[in-house]
């Protein structure tokens, strides 16, 4: 299993950041959606604090990969473990596991009949019993944090989708996770607030959250990731650290792919 | 419409107690309209849960009670559940009667405000669920905190649709002889059919009275409880 990863984390001549022993590890993780084979026999460890991306094409299950680690999408054979423990299948011991790690959206999907704060602070309160007074404590930190603790009292319909999005990254880390996952977090942004959820990303990343990132935005790739993950067919197909990865790509498929989306 | 008649109909309302008739269609119409929305409340949930069982028996209940006429409902509560079974639910006679029918009255409309609170949870994105899971909320909390306050507020107009056929319905009370409108307006047309057509314009213009309040308070409810997105 161990051997089946191909790249260490990190090199310590781009990147400093300690990274600890296996947080998340799919093994042999297989899953069909009808005839659809979406994920073939994924093999992924993610390290404690090792930031990882995922990209490659459309349709080629990077989502379905980031959505089955939380149990939001089940597998059929493979096992996922979170901190050496498997994922349960269903029940609390599940609702424990999901608030260890935290998940982003890529439409946000904040609770549109509650306030910011209550956002942020419903999940403490009610997944983990965290006392009311201390849950706000907490949510007000983590809004300032993501610069949006001036909108705590508003719905999520009156924020710009940057900030929105802001606000579902605070609602998570509120959990404490022990990880973050991102599934397309800035795919449904307009170009001029991509940026100001990437840097809370980036900082996130800096803080040594561990992550696992799926985007388009090989930028946030260069600047904050250890790994970058290529996906096709459902299929790992290339894992490097991210400056050799995009400069020197060993497989076809991720040279296609990169030829198509670093032209412009 | 000469003199002579409008003394007639004014008489009719000495009388006969034509308010108190509407009045217990009302008062039939609340405590009906509550336990309906509870029910029907736990039948929805029912439906949307993830355990088979308790899908299939939410959906059962409202496939079979939807498509039976409420007369027989109603009939059933007085002489099956009292008549046969003798169920009572209060020792005074007419109070048994009352709480029979709006038990049945209940027991119907549960099936409709089921319904109508499923076509609310449409309304609430799938994500909203994910998200909820996400957070380590279960089923149960899920449901409660996230998806029914959101299915609440989209269903404000069907369940307002469901409100006016129960206060329309709760007429068929009198098959489980409870002495309210349809009732009064039968003996009324009996002894009194002089003014017939005067007494079916009462009945008429006070159910109108009170259903189009309700039409129009339910459809700007549901425009300001609207979830904005």
């Amino acid at each position: 299993m161990a051997d089946s990863i191909t790249a260490e984390p990190g090199p310590a001549d781009v990147d400093t950041r300690p990274t600890g022993e296996p947080l998340l590890v799919l093994d042999h993780v297989d899953k069909h959606f009808g005839a659809l084979h979406v994920l073939k026999d994924v093999n992924l460890t993610v390290h404690r604090g090792e930031v990882v991306v995922v990209i490659g094409p459309s349709g080629s299950g990077k989502s379905t990969l980031c959505r089955t680690i939380n149990r939001l999408e089940t597998i059929d054979s493979g096992t996922i473990t979170i901190d050496g423990r498997p994922l349960p299948a269903e029940g609390r011991e599940l609702a424990r596991l999901r608030a260890d790690v935290g998940m982003v959206f890529q439409s946000f999907n904040l609770f549109a009949h509650k306030t910011v704060l209550e956002n942020v602070t419903l999940g403490q309160v009610k997944a983990k019993g965290v006392k009311p007074a201390t849950a706000k404590a907490t949510a007000m930190e983590l809004l300032e944090r993501v610069g949006v603790a001036n909108q705590a009292q508003k719905r999520p319909a009156q924020l710009s989708g940057g900030q929105q999005q802001r606000v579902a990254i605070a609602r998570a880390l509120a959990m404490k996770p022990k990880a973050m996952l991102f599934d397309e977090p800035t795919s449904a942004l307009d170009p001029e607030m991509i940026n100001e959820v990437l840097d809370v990303m980036v900082s996130l990343a800096r803080d040594g959250m561990t992550m696992v990132v799926v985007t388009h935005e090989m930028g946030f790739a260069r600047r904050a990731a250890h790994r970058v993950v290529f996906m096709d067919a459902g299929q790992i197909v290339e894992e490097a650290e991210p400056e050799t990865f995009f400069t020197a790509p060993r497989s076809d498929r991720a040279k296609d792919f990169l030829s198509k989306i670093l032209t412009h | 419409m000469d003199e002579g008649y409008l003394d007639q109909f004014v008489s009719l309302f000495d009388q006969y107690d034509v308010l108190g008739a509407f009045w217990v269609n009302i008062q039939l119409t609340a405590y009906a309209a509550v336990l309906a929305l509870v029910i029907g409340t736990v039948l929805a949930v029912m439906r949307i849960s993830p355990v088979p069982s308790l899908r299939w028996a939410g959906t059962t209940y409202v496939t079979l009670l939807r498509n039976t006429p409420l007369t027989i409902i109603i009939v059933f509560c007085v002489l099956g559940l009292w008549g046969q079974l003798g169920i009572t639910l209060s020792s005074d006679f007419q109070t048994n009667f009352f709480r029979l029918a709006v038990l049945g009255l209940a027991v119907y409309h549960a099936a409709f405000v089921c319904e109508a609170l499923r076509s609310g949870v449409n309304t609430v994105p799938v994500g909203q669920a994910e998200a909820a899971r996400a957070i380590g909320l279960g089923f149960w909390p899920a449901a409660r905190l996230v998806i029914l306050p959101q299915a609440f507020r989209g269903a404000v107009a069907p369940l307002g649709n469901v409100l006016i056929a129960l206060i329309k319905n709760s007429t068929v009370a009198a098959a489980g002889s409870v002495a309210e409108t349809s009732g009064l307006m039968k003996t009324m047309i009996e002894f009194r059919p002089d003014v017939i057509l005067a007494v079916f314009l009462t009945f008429a213009i006070g159910y109108v009275i009170i259903v189009v309040p309700v039409g129009l308070a339910t459809t700007s409810l549901s425009r300001r409880l609207a979830v904005a997105r």
